[in-house]
């Protein structure tokens, strides 16, 4: 087992580290802290709005929430994000609507936000995908501050353990290098791809594989959200001066299904949750918080309370969004006019027409 | 007067002036750089323009693909070059699943202007992997736009306009047609147009790329020979189809003939008939018939006069469907 870097130990202790310290405030913990409690709401939400029917399909979060909400809060605005299906969390930490994440799983759209508007891309399903997209954007941040000056943004992708095997990925790991461009590669090792294990994709740690494509890795308790905001801070800094890529290892655990379509029982055991559930991410936050006295139990029961009401918003603009007009699918196919979509749209309203006629 | 310039040459100049007109617009590609490509289209490019405009990139396809997505994303032009045919299917994820449907995905908020070159199709004598016509696979894939040029004249105005086009454009090069020299000047079609090559009354020959050429031989030799007269039509367009004068055509002369050099089955071709006979059925004289590949991988070189269409198959098809 590689070193772990921990600032906050699962009974909610504060350790501290020579290189990787972190200054934070009360009201910025809190912050950590409801941010977290939010999203994993939202999860739960989602999940049982699946289980009723109104979501076709939902990739749980629970677990990851300190990864997430970690490596979101250490960004800039200016600085872009480029996600899988699960970050949920990263995306509140951008700012996207959380319903328009359930609206995709809904399936009334594919995308559901403009990503301009957020820094913060469209979820890839094809694993892997967007590294790539990831060090193109870098590669134009370096363009446009002028290449060798520093870039003064970042770029970070996020990808999972079983993405590692992915050739994009690997092929990402090399065009940041030689570019030298300025992202970070934020790896939650969730120790699952669907029924895969780890050691199904490496036979070393993750982060290791970094040194090979001639770039730091680092390994970070990924249920651990101030160590994760710190190493995410320090090489999105670094990224932003011009000093390269680098990688993240968030050592994590997938609590839930990879989606609700999953079984997990039928290929790992309970025992192993059971020791991942005295890792939880939120409840360390909450005993140091109480124990410190950066937090008392009214703050907490304020966040109980939001996360209801929040709650209650998913239910209810979950149930009420409508199907699109069935004219949708060709609305955006092309940004300029495109003769083949044109006649197909006229001749599919003519004959949805004479269906209602 | 306008000089003549190859097919190769008239490239580089588009690719030239879209450098010097519009800062956004990047090359990226194998061996684009300093080398100036394998057939030399980006010639002199990276002396001028420099690390920052002119690329060159690691070997690795999807990675040219991927990262002109992020590069797009981030408000450029990328112009990615991808050496050979056969060497596109490494970048076929990113091309269909990323590129062809971010726009969609986004409910239009993302464009993607990524003009992707591929010097394509045979007769060079080449070794395998680069003399493929892949366009059919990309055809099919809703969001991406295709066209390919015949002559010079047209590829520096089309890949202008390519590259100005704000959806994704793949545009494929006949590289056997690289070293054919035209005058470079107005061109009266944009570049979702078909036109009209040569005109003629009796058999309608609808061909694109390295097979214009070809097709315009054979209607010179048809003509001289037999006295009979082919119109040939170079699609130009593959993605849309621009069937309008096709359909024209064939009104007047009730046979078709489809000519490409990618396999039959499936091809093209296959969509072009198919749209013949839906739209020109009570003109036709003949089915519509394809000349291209047979449902076998590239042959080794020596064999390739034989796979490919040439003068004599295209005119055996001109009989077929003229009932002789």
């Amino acid at each position: 087992m590689a070193e772990l870097l921990q600032l906050l130990t699962p009974e909610g202790e504060r350790r501290h580290h020579r290189e990787y310290d972190l200054e934070i405030s009360a009201e910025e913990l809190r912050r950590l802290y409801r941010d977290m409690e939010l999203v994993r709401r939202l999860d739960m939400e989602a999940h049982a709005l699946q289980r009723q029917g109104e979501l076709g399909l939902w990739p749980p979060l629970l677990g990851q929430e300190a990864a997430q909400i970690g490596a979101g809060r250490a960004l800039q605005p200016d600085d872009y994000a480029f996600p899988t299906y699960r970050e949920h969390g990263v995306a509140w930490t951008r700012g996207v609507d959380p319903v328009s994440l359930l609206a995709l799983f809904r399936g009334v759209t594919n995308g559901g936000y403009d990503p301009a508007a957020h820094n913060f891309a469209l979820p890839t399903i094809v694993i892997g995908d967007q590294t790539l997209h990831a060090v193109g954007y870098a590669m134009g941040m370096q363009r446009d501050a002028g290449l060798g000056q520093p870039p003064g943004h970042a770029v970070i992708s996020f990808f999972g353990d079983g993405a590692s095997s992915q050739g994009d990925v690997n092929e990402a790991f090399v065009w940041a290098s030689v570019n030298e461009a300025p992202v970070v590669f934020f790896c939650q090792n969730n120790q699952w791809a669907i029924s895969q294990p780890l050691s199904r994709q490496t036979r070393i740690p993750l982060y290791r594989r970094a040194e090979g494509f001639g770039f730091p890795g680092l390994r970070v308790d990924g249920n651990d959200v101030l160590a994760v905001l710190a190493v995410t801070r320090r090489a999105l800094d670094r990224a932003r001066r011009g000093e390269g890529p680098s990688l993240v290892e968030a050592y994590t655990y997938r609590m839930g299904a990879h989606t609700t379509s999953d079984d997990p029982s039928r290929y790992r055991v309970e025992a192993e949750l059971e020791q991942w559930r005295l890792k939880d991410p939120i409840e360390r936050v909450r005993a140091y918080l109480l124990r410190t006295g950066a937090a008392d139990r009214s703050f907490m029961e304020e966040v109980a309370q939001e996360s209801a009401a929040f709650a209650e918003h998913l239910r209810q603009s979950c149930r009420a969004m409508t199907d699109p007009a069935p004219d949708a699918m060709f609305t955006h196919v092309y940004a300029e006019p495109h003769a083949l979509v044109d006649e197909e749209q006229r001749w599919w309203a003519e004959y949805l027409g004479g269906e209602n006629g | 007067m306008a000089e003549s310039v190859t097919l190769a040459a008239a490239l580089n100049r588009a690719l030239r002036d879209c450098l010097a007109d519009d800062d956004s617009v990047l090359v990226m590609g194998e061996d684009v750089g300093r080398l100036g490509g394998v057939f030399r289209v980006t010639d002199g490019l990276h002396a001028d323009y420099g690390d920052a405009r002119v690329i060159d990139t690691p070997l690795s396809e999807s990675g040219i693909i991927g990262t002109a997505i992020g590069l797009a994303m981030r408000g450029y032009r990328p112009v990615c070059e991808i050496q050979f045919d056969g060497f596109v299917f490494p970048a076929f994820d990113q091309i269909t699943t990323q590129l062809a449907k971010y726009h969609a995905r986004s409910d239009g908020a993302i464009r993607l202007p990524v003009t992707i070159r591929i010097p394509y199709g045979g007769g060079i004598g080449a070794v395998e992997h680069h003399s493929e016509s892949p366009e059919a696979y990309f055809a099919h894939t809703a969001g991406l736009r295709l066209v390919t040029c015949s002559q010079a004249r047209d590829g520096y105005q089309m890949l202008r306009e390519a590259i100005a086009c704000d959806d994704p454009v793949i545009f494929f090069e006949p590289k056997r047609r690289y070293w054919d020299k035209a005058e470079i000047g107005a061109v009266a079609e944009g570049l979702f147009q078909s036109r009209v090559v040569r005109a003629g009354t009796d058999v309608t020959v609808i061909c694109y790329g390295p097979t214009v050429r070809t097709c315009l031989e054979a209607a010179g030799l048809a003509d001289e020979e037999d006295g009979i007269s082919l119109e040939v039509i170079d699609l130009r367009t593959l993605s849309p189809l621009d069937l309008g004068p096709v359909f024209e055509s064939v009104g007047r002369t009730g046979r078709a003939v489809v000519v490409h050099e990618a396999p039959v089955f499936l091809g093209l071709g296959a969509e072009i008939a198919a749209r013949i006979s839906q739209e020109c059925f009570f003109s036709l004289e003949a089915p519509a018939i394809r000349v291209g590949a047979p449902h076998a991988p590239y042959p080794p070189s020596r064999l390739e006069h034989h796979y490919l269409p040439d003068v004599d198959r295209i005119l055996d098809a001109v009989d077929t469907v003229r009932g002789i």
